[in-house]
């Protein structure tokens, strides 16, 4: 039986890194038949990395969401009306201002969601479906369905269109959330005590850990990363809009899920979910310069997600 | 009564080159109750996997009746009158009885609908020829878990089973539903089908069955009528050595015991609907055995002392100093450790290696501004893999690899790890094999000798035994009884004294 082991343990391995197989594979094909589109440009592909910003920064709170055995689906709203209070709070408040507004948002929605969760002990998938509605909701409201203009240059250069040494911003938001994302998760008490939480609810209890207290600070965290991609979205685009964050939550999800997070969870990792998300934005990239339509995008990033999902099952279950 | 029902012959099974089952040979005759025993890893499950069509043999022949059969998948067990009643059940609890007994093979009107009537009239049927009184409508949620075996059993005898294959049966039963079980066995013998009885627990396997076999690393070791061997030589076959004396009772010299300064004190203590005014005291390098029937409010009591159930009314005290646990922190913060009743759901992270379920509990103690020192949880870890003697590749392998025994180890030794002074341990040796149980039997003499305190709470009377000082009876969530070790002369007493009998 021990050899039999042994084999599983490989073929586990292998399913681990499906999401680098995959991104090797997409990245040489795109390579190759899109070299003379441009594909391989410096420009390009940072391109990419400013394109999936946001969507790997609400990752990397999602994956601490989900490996706590939770969801959050309120993240691509909870973007909309951050962007939103941030570029009002920046026209009466000034740049210190609409930070604050823009992660207190966040943070107080996650907050609210968290309570809903430990507390009142309503499912996540409900709360957050709920919270999804009624954020979006405020954002229309608020916004009066208008863009809101942000003239701050300052605050535009730090959360979008500036570059340090080369170096977009938003390149370099997302490392620093994604460096702290898996330190916290695979070095720290609070990653221990989140994967405990989603492995095993009662045997977490059981060993004296506020499974409770988990719960609703992963809500808060990725709701306050969900307010800073909000920031972000009102930053690159110069202005905030309801219409930010639209259908991110499922991108999201996806990019967790590709990248080896198990979505009952117990099992997460950081690392795997920025390549997840690299991997769907390299896709929207290349399916752009292919110059497929939306609708042909859409088609052909579902599947890819689909057997991408398919091949690292055993991961995901397991 | 001598009719030979089963054969299987000079099995031979190998998993990449690894010989699991070596020219095992075992008969079963009609209406027998077979029992099957063995350590984790002696070949029994793999046995049992081959007659029911999971695994194919390498070699040898299975015989039904005489005549030779291949059973190759799961669908040539059916046809050859086997059925497995599984461990972890395989019924659909928000169904009903007699929609769970002819899921998928659902007799039809001419309409194409189910004929629900006809189902509940054959499920009725069953029920009362083996005298089970339910209604078949009945969900099976709102049934306990005997019911849920039972329709299990039912199931496979609805499709004309004689071989039934029971694999650990009784482990998620209570008292009294295992008794009921062992009626049903019965009622099943007088009407010819043969069983097939997996257990680890010895005093069923006296009680049930007719005939042993046991299996040792894959080889036959010895088949025999019950009664011509006693549970000692069976245990010797079983492990393949002397066991020794570790479940022979010494009377221990305590000699910590200071009985006027308890190290844990409960006074009228209530907690829930189960625990109702427990008052007891627990003396340093002491052994508290708690005894009682299911629902006595044994494990609710360690689970409100533990800070996981809301405790009502009344005072815990820890060295004379009255506390307050209002959840599992406070109570490791005053030195108690609860290694809990179920490993599977209350003790384990199944899927999370050996190593990090070890520093669940000690987190703080294993970790600097709150980043985890690596090395801190290894050292940790070998240490107690070590010391006891738990049979795995490394720390990092995932806990549902380990056998049940080497997985209670793990749940023990997270929480010695802890350093406690108090211990609680409720039923540390369920579902556990007879050499890891004499094993963790030996590690709580030791405990106690270093001057720690435990309890154990447990069902099994011949562990509880073998290892307390004193045992404390709990009849409906209250101390009913407190009897020291000494004074029981054997088995029997404690029993009654326990069904309050006498």
């Amino acid at each position: 039986m021990q050899s039999k082991m042994k084999i599983n343990k490989q073929l586990l391995n292998w399913r681990k890194y499906i999401v680098y197989i995959a991104f090797v594979l997409v990245f040489i094909t795109f390579s190759i038949t899109l070299n003379d589109s441009g594909f391989l440009t410096s420009n390009n592909l940072l391109n990419i990395v400013r394109q999936t910003a946001m969507i790997s920064i609400m990752a990397v709170g999602m994956t601490l969401v989900i490996s706590s055995g939770e969801i959050d689906l309120s993240v691509g709203s909870i973007t909309a009306l951050s962007s939103i209070i941030t570029a009002m709070a920046l026209q009466s408040f000034g740049l210190f201002g609409g930070i604050v507004a823009g992660l207190g948002t966040g943070a107080l929605l996650g907050l609210v969601n968290g309570l809903l969760v430990s507390k009142v002990l309503i499912p996540s998938f409900l709360v957050t479906l709920g919270m999804m509605e009624v954020a979006r909701g405020l954002a229309m409201w608020i916004s009066g369905t208008a863009p809101i203009p942000i003239l701050n240059q300052s605050y535009n250069f730090i959360f979008g269109s500036g570059s340090i040494l080369g170096l977009p911003m938003l390149f370099i938001w997302t490392i620093l959330c994604v460096v702290m994302g898996h330190f916290a998760l695979k070095h720290m008490k609070f990653g221990r005590k989140v994967l405990a939480t989603g492995g095993n609810e009662s045997a977490a209890k059981f060993s004296g850990i506020n499974t409770k207290k988990i719960k609703l600070s992963v809500l808060v965290i990725s709701g306050t990363l969900a307010g800073f991609a909000g920031m972000l979205y009102a930053g690159r685009l110069q202005a905030g809009r309801f219409t930010f964050g639209e259908g991110d939550e499922l991108s999201v999800i996806a990019a967790v899920i590709l990248g080896g997070t198990s979505l009952f969870g117990g099992v997460g990792t950081v690392i795997g979910t920025i390549m997840g998300s690299i991997l769907i934005g390299t896709i929207n990239n290349g399916l752009i310069l292919m110059g497929l339509d939306v609708s042909q995008q859409m088609i052909i990033k579902g599947a890819i997600i689909i057997l991408a999902v398919a091949f690292g099952r055993k991961t995901a279950t397991k | 009564m001598t009719q030979t029902i089963l054969k299987m012959e000079k099995i031979n099974k190998s998993f990449n080159d690894v010989v699991v089952l070596n020219d095992v040979d075992f008969e079963l005759k009609k209406g027998e109750v077979h029992a099957l025993m063995g350590g984790n890893g002696a070949g029994k499950s793999t046995l049992m996997k081959i007659l029911t069509g999971v695994y194919t043999a390498n070699s040898g022949n299975i015989l039904i009746n005489g005549d030779p059969v291949r059973i190759e998948k799961p669908q040539d067990a059916q046809n050859a009158a086997i059925a497995m009643i599984f461990q972890e059940f395989s019924v659909i609890p928000t169904m009903s009885i007699s929609e769970n007994m002819f899921l998928n093979r659902e007799e039809l009107k001419k309409t194409g609908f189910i004929n629900q009537k006809r189902l509940n009239e054959q499920t009725k049927e069953l029920l009362r020829e083996l005298n089970i009184k339910v209604d078949p409508n009945t969900k099976l949620e709102e049934l306990s878990v005997g019911y849920w075996q039972m329709t299990e059993i039912c199931k496979a005898l609805s499709q004309d089973a004689k071989i039934l294959i029971m694999d650990e049966p009784t482990a998620t039963l209570t008292k009294k539903e295992t008794t009921v079980l062992f009626q049903l066995i019965k009622k099943l013998k007088s009407k010819g089908i043969s069983i097939i009885y997996i257990s680890h627990r010895m005093d069923e396997i006296y009680k049930v069955s007719d005939r042993i076999t046991v299996l040792r690393d894959g080889k036959h070791v010895i088949t025999s009528p019950v009664d011509d061997l006693p549970m000692k030589s069976l245990v010797s076959h079983i492990v393949g050595q002397d066991m020794g004396d570790s479940f022979q009772w010494k009377e221990r010299k305590n000699p910590f015991l200071d009985e006027s300064n308890p190290v844990f004190e409960v006074q009228d203590l209530h907690s829930g609907s189960k625990v109702n005014g427990l008052s007891f005291k627990l003396f340093k390098g002491e052994i508290l055995g708690i005894a009682g029937l299911m629902g006595s409010g044994r494990t609710e009591m360690s689970k409100a002392v533990f800070g996981i159930d809301k405790i009502d009314t009344g005072t815990i005290k820890v060295n004379g100093k009255p506390i307050k646990i209002s959840n599992p922190q406070d109570a490791m913060n005053e030195g108690i450790a609860l290694v809990p009743e179920d490993r599977r759901v209350q003790g384990l992270v199944l899927e999370h290696s050996l190593r990090e379920n070890i520093m669940l509990p000690i987190l703080n103690k294993v970790s600097k501004l709150s980043v985890i020192k690596n090395k801190s949880v290894n050292d940790v870890s070998e240490r107690f893999i070590k010391k006891l003697n738990v049979k795995t590749d490394d720390i990092y392998k995932t806990m549902n690899l380990l056998s049940g025994g080497n997985q209670q180890k793990i749940v023990l030794s997270k929480w010695l790890a802890n350093d406690p002074d108090i211990l609680i341990l409720d039923e540390p040796t369920n579902g556990v094999d007879i050499g890891a149980k004499s094993e963790i039997i030996e590690i709580i003499k030791e405990l106690a000798d270093q001057g720690k305190s435990v309890i154990v709470i447990s069902s099994e009377l011949s562990e509880l035994l073998a290892v307390v000082d004193r045992i404390l009876i709990f009849k409906e969530g209250k101390v009913d009884r407190e009897i020291y070790r000494k004074d029981i002369v054997q088995e029997e007493d404690l029993e009654h004294a326990i069904q309050n009998e006498n």
